[in-house]
């Protein structure tokens, strides 16, 4: 061969270098907002304790139903005084709304990662298996449009009444509605993938079933699937707070966004401020977990974020 | 023609700058050329050697903000375009100048009736009624020769064949009777039978209505067939124009010559017959019927391959030629055995490994490897190009280590420099990533090479080079090539046998110079007859 490997005639060199993913995140609006609006909630239940708050199941029958920034003098046992200012006001049992509420981001933040998080493995294994693999399509699909003809919030509440309430039947009951929305999503990504002439090369150098799908297939898949990692987030939230609203869901005892509004329901003409802080707080997080995921789409997949 | 006719188009020192951070300043440089009435002018060149810009900039369809006309005058009959405001522009377009484009399946709009799409030219241009509108447009798709047009007006594009569908785009474009016509790679999507006949139209056209025509292409085939005039671009800028028998007979600039000198003859060279090798692929009575539908839709049968029964010897290299869908891709895959064939058998070297199952096969797959068309998918973005080469061999149980000393050798034996491995396959260019594909699959130590249109997607001097690579790798280790291609220069020039396929079954078959040189069947005749500048011997320059 007379010809320069290196260069050869009249190609193109490689395009220069681009700035690094982490850059190019920075550069969204979007991805800034969600990002700062989720740490702060994420370390508001983390920092709970300290906070200034008191136990967020402490019952004051002389103290209930107060607007929000009023003062209550303590006297303690040793005969001095403090007083504590009751931001947010207290509900109908006396307890510290301000408390709930910082007490309550613990719960939805757990319940929207972990949802996302094991729907999305879950939806990952058998949607690889069902792209892959045609006869195990042909019985999962059917099995899982089945699943996504029965409405989310229908089959989480006939979930828990499964179980007794609780954080984990809670959490299940939110999973199970998600995943066939993530194995569509995986298997159509899996179909288009396996034509792929990488993909029949890897096939014709004998590489294992397991191995091309993890090598080759479940890469393409990691974009498609931060993106609706977070609106499953969003959703499970969501969910969470409309079960727990509706009764169903964690028990009343333990502080939620949707317990505490569901408590504040008899009242709401008369003291708005039970449904109002955590309601802000809800749809705050859900915002900034959507718009963190519309600007992760954007960002990491332009294709989807045509398709969407 | 009246080359002293004042032109229509007059191109002077067009500049077109790049944005910042691309590979080099301008797309195009102080590009000068002129388009007389009635002349067809070929701008000629590799990728990104600046040939659509230049071709988008006098259309006034440069992308706003990304690229932009720095210098020059781009003079349409005198009036210089690129002082035109946008809406001036769009008066001019479609009535005196008009683009056909390379693909005739999203060129145009797949919700709207043919014929609607060009009485949309029309509509905006003239005040014409109802009944006058389809009589024009009636008129220019009897002109561009579409069957019964009363029917035709009325259909979707989906419901035409490629070669219909780019004839109603030129109908569109010329309706309004432009006095320039662009056409940016108008065949290239298309077969070389369509090919010829579109080539033969757009000649035809330009004669009856003098329009100057602007053709962009990438293949000096089509040149001698068209080209009044050449203009030979590289990396934006014009190394050569004139007359085509001059440019073409008597290149003056290195680069030309090179370019000329790297289209394959359509006349085979002299090959000794290979008939002593034993036979090392075998396919007998190899079908493929692909079934649709299913619980409620129509059960449909369509047949890609029909009884096709192959050979090839060691050492040999077998082309099948044909056209799209006459199912020479489906032969390949069946014999890789990335599909299963509905019937027949596949014998290599005596074992039929049609009908094995996954496990079956798995000794079977190191012997026949696969080279793909499109260098830019046949590797994993995300894996290093070592990864890709050893990937074969160390899952058949080589330790890394010699899987990668194994792919050291073969980088250098297609090339390319060894310590290349750890790099991704962006890093390196069509041609380059093609040679890594054939490293892939010599890695494996195959008996069977089988090349899926291994050149079709690399520009005319790369392609030359990975020809003469995948010839020399078949003498060194003694392959048995399947050689798939469309393109009749290129089989002519590697094959030794070649097998015609039409509508999935082979019509003829038989040496590549005898096949060459007296074609038997209809099918194989019109084929050649189609076969772009098959009168004008390339790279036999006069001096």
């Amino acid at each position: 061969m007379s010809v320069e490997p290196a260069l050869l005639a009249g190609e193109k060199a490689a395009p220069p270098p681009k700035p690094g993913l982490l850059g190019r995140l920075a550069r969204d609006g979007g991805i800034i907002f969600g990002g700062v609006v989720i740490l702060f909630m994420i370390l508001l239940g983390l920092a709970a304790p300290w906070l200034g708050t008191k136990s967020p199941s402490e019952i004051n029958p002389s103290f209930r139903n107060r607007v929000p920034g009023i003062e209550q003098t303590i006297r303690n046992d040793e005969g001095t005084t403090r007083t504590f200012t009751y931001r947010m006001g207290t509900d109908s049992l006396g307890r510290d709304i301000y408390s709930r509420v910082v007490y309550g981001a613990r719960v939805s933040l757990i319940i929207g990662i972990t949802v996302a998080v094991i729907s999305i493995a879950i939806g990952l294994f058998i949607g690889l298996i069902a792209g892959y693999i045609r006869w195990v399509d042909a019985i999962v699909m059917r099995l899982m449009d089945g699943l996504m003809a029965i409405p989310a919030i229908l089959l989480a509440i006939a979930l828990v009444s499964l179980f007794r309430s609780g954080l984990t039947s809670v959490i299940v009951a939110i999973i199970v509605p998600e995943i066939p929305r993530v194995v569509r999503l995986v298997r159509s990504i899996v179909l288009s993938v396996r034509e792929e002439p990488y993909v029949e090369a890897a096939i014709c150098a004998g590489t294992p079933t397991h191995l091309l799908l993890f090598r080759h297939i479940l890469p393409n898949t990691i974009p498609a699937l931060i993106v609706q990692g977070t609106f499953i987030c969003a959703n499970a939230i969501l969910l969470e707070a409309i079960l727990s609203f509706l009764g169903i869901g964690i028990p009343p005892e333990t502080p939620t966004w949707g317990n505490i509004m569901a408590e504040g329901r008899g009242l709401f003409r008369i003291y708005p401020h039970n449904i109002f802080f955590p309601g802000i707080c809800l749809a705050l997080t859900v915002l900034a977990v959507n718009v963190l995921g519309d600007g992760l789409r954007d960002r990491l997949d332009p294709k989807l974020a045509r398709r969407m | 023609m009246a080359t002293d006719a004042k032109p229509v188009l007059d191109v002077q020192g067009l500049t077109v700058r790049l944005p910042a951070g691309a590979d080099r300043l301008n797309a195009v440089e102080n590009v000068s050329f002129a388009v007389a009435p009635g002349e067809i002018v070929c701008v000629v060149g590799e990728s990104g050697s600046g040939k659509s810009v230049t071709a988008h900039a006098v259309m006034g369809l440069l992308p706003p903000g990304q690229l932009t006309a720095t210098a020059g005058r781009v003079l349409l009959e005198g009036e210089d375009l690129l002082l035109k405001s946008p809406a001036e522009m769009r008066r001019i377009r479609g009535d005196r100048i008009s683009m056909i484009f390379q693909e005739p399946m999203t060129a145009l709009n797949p919700v709207m009736k043919v014929g609607d799409q060009i009485a949309e030219v029309l509509d905006i241009h003239t005040r014409l009624g109802e009944r006058e509108r389809r009589a024009r447009v009636l008129d220019v798709m009897q002109s561009v020769h579409l069957p019964e047009p009363e029917r035709m007006i009325d259909v979707y594009p989906h419901q035409l064949s490629g070669g219909q569908r780019q004839r109603i785009m030129i109908a569109a474009a010329l309706v309004l009777d432009p006095v320039l016509l662009i056409a940016d790679e108008p065949t290239t999507a298309l077969d070389v039978t369509t090919q010829a006949q579109i080539l033969k139209l757009i000649k035809e056209l330009r004669e009856r209505r003098n329009t100057g025509v602007l053709f962009i292409t990438h293949d000096f085939g089509v040149v001698a067939e068209i080209a009044h005039r050449v203009v030979v671009m590289q990396h934006g800028r014009v190394v050569e124009q004139g007359r085509t028998e001059d440019v073409l007979r008597r290149p003056r600039d290195d680069y030309t010559r090179m370019l000329i000198r790297s289209v394959p003859s359509l006349s085979p060279p002299a090959r000794e017959p290979i008939t002593a090798a034993p036979i090392v692929l075998q396919t007998n009575d190899l079908n493929k019927t692909y079934v649709s539908g299913g619980f409620f839709a129509k059960r449909r049968e369509i047949k890609a391959v029909k009884d096709v029964n192959l050979q090839v010897r060691r050492g040999e290299t077998l082309g099948v030629v044909g056209e799209s869908g006459s199912g020479k891709s489906t032969v390949a895959r069946c014999i890789a055995r990335l599909i299963e064939p509905t019937d027949g058998a596949i014998l290599i070297e005596g074992a039929d490994v049609a009908k094995l199952g996954a496990r079956a096969l798995r000794p079977h797959r190191k012997r026949v490897q696969i080279v793909f068309q499109d260098p830019y998918r046949s590797l994993n973005p995300r894996r290093t190009v070592g990864a890709a080469i050893t990937e074969g061999p160390v899952n058949f149980g080589m330790v890394e280590k010699e899987a990668v000393e194994r792919a050291r050798q073969l980088m250098r034996l297609v090339g390319l420099d060894a310590d290349a491995l750890s790099r991704f396959p962006h890093q390196f260019s069509g041609g380059q990533r093609q040679r890594i594909c054939i490293a892939r699959a010599l890695a494996m130590e195959p008996e069977i090479l089988v090349a899926d249109e291994p050149v079709s997607a690399l520009d005319v001097s790369v392609q030359a080079q990975v020809l003469e690579l995948i010839d020399d790798v078949r003498k060194r280790f003694n392959l048995a090539v399947l050689f798939i291609t469309h393109d009749l220069r290129v089989a002519a020039q590697v094959c030794d046998r070649i097998a015609v396929m039409h509508k999935g079954e082979v019509v003829e078959e038989g040496s590549t110079a005898a096949v060459f040189a007296a074609p038997k069947h209809a099918y194989t005749r019109a084929l050649f007859d189609s076969a772009p500048g098959k009168n004008f011997e390339f790279g036999k320059f006069e001096v």
